[in-house]
């Protein structure tokens, strides 16, 4: 993992899960707009927010746009730095084999290396 | 410092808005820059020029505006959550063939690459939501 960061590199936390609210799809377009703008984005899944990366995630049944292609669409924009909290997968009685991408699953203290190491974090 | 403020509570919903705007006013009080303020999420409801909330409570809209004419702080909305929520400046009302006006300066409607502006330009970029 990088421990180096420039001053404008973006780290965006997405905590809540894809359906219910509209704070990942949000958040995922914030994500998409910074790395158009051609920052560094890494994005950390966190708590509940751990589930949009489960395999088969279908649109909403209210007519939302689902975010599994946005998701698939994140190697598109150099979205290549993909965390997930440990505990957050644990909590809910999953394991990374489950998800649709490969990330990289971190520790608590690592999870605090990565937040001290960003100056520039969005939470959603 | 430079800073800026994200804000995404809507307002009277959320202790967010409330905060925010206390948060500005100690700002700019203790001669600290804040450069802007981006709305997003439901926090875009903040510019909604038709609040109308009790007299004995706290008109956000207004203070949004005065402060932004006070100490030249930009309101920023993000175009893509406001459009979905019913607000629209003149120009988006037109192209999208409405009759009325939702949101009107000092806040202005713009989109997200504004954020990320901000949040590189400024020393501190504060996020306030519910």
């Amino acid at each position: 993992m990088q421990e180096h960061h420039d001053d404008s590199d973006l780290l965006v936390i997405l905590r809540h899960a894809p359906h219910g609210s509209s704070w990942l799809r949000e958040g995922l377009d914030a994500a998409l707009v910074a790395a158009a703008f051609g920052r560094r984005v890494s994005l950390l899944f966190m708590g509940e927010g751990v589930t949009a990366l489960l395999r088969g995630q279908q649109l909403g049944p209210l007519g939302q746009k689902g975010t599994a292609a946005t998701l698939e669409m994140l190697e598109m924009y150099d979205i290549e730095t993909l965390l997930v909290e440990e505990q957050g997968l644990s909590r809910l009685g999953l394991s990374s084999d489950e998800l649709m991408l490969e990330v990289e699953c971190l520790s608590p203290s690592a999870l605090a290396r990565v937040l001290s190491g960003h100056r520039l974090v969005l939470t959603f | 410092m430079r800073y800026a403020i994200l804000l995404m509570g809507a307002p009277y919903s959320d202790q967010a808005s409330h905060s925010a705007l206390r948060f500005a006013r100690a700002l700019v009080a203790r001669g600290h820059r804040l450069e802007a303020v981006f709305f997003y999420h439901d926090g875009v409801y903040n510019a909604a020029r038709l609040a109308a909330p009790p007299q004995d409570e706290p008109h956000l809209v207004d203070a949004w505006a005065a402060l932004a004419n006070e100490h030249r702080v930009a309101l920023q909305v993000c175009i893509a959550a406001a459009l979905r929520r019913g607000l629209l400046d003149e120009r988006e009302a037109v192209r999208h063939g409405k009759d009325g006006v939702s949101v009107e300066a000092p806040f202005e409607l713009t989109g997200l690459g504004q954020l990320v502006d901000i949040g590189t330009r400024c020393d501190r970029l504060v996020t306030f939501g519910p």
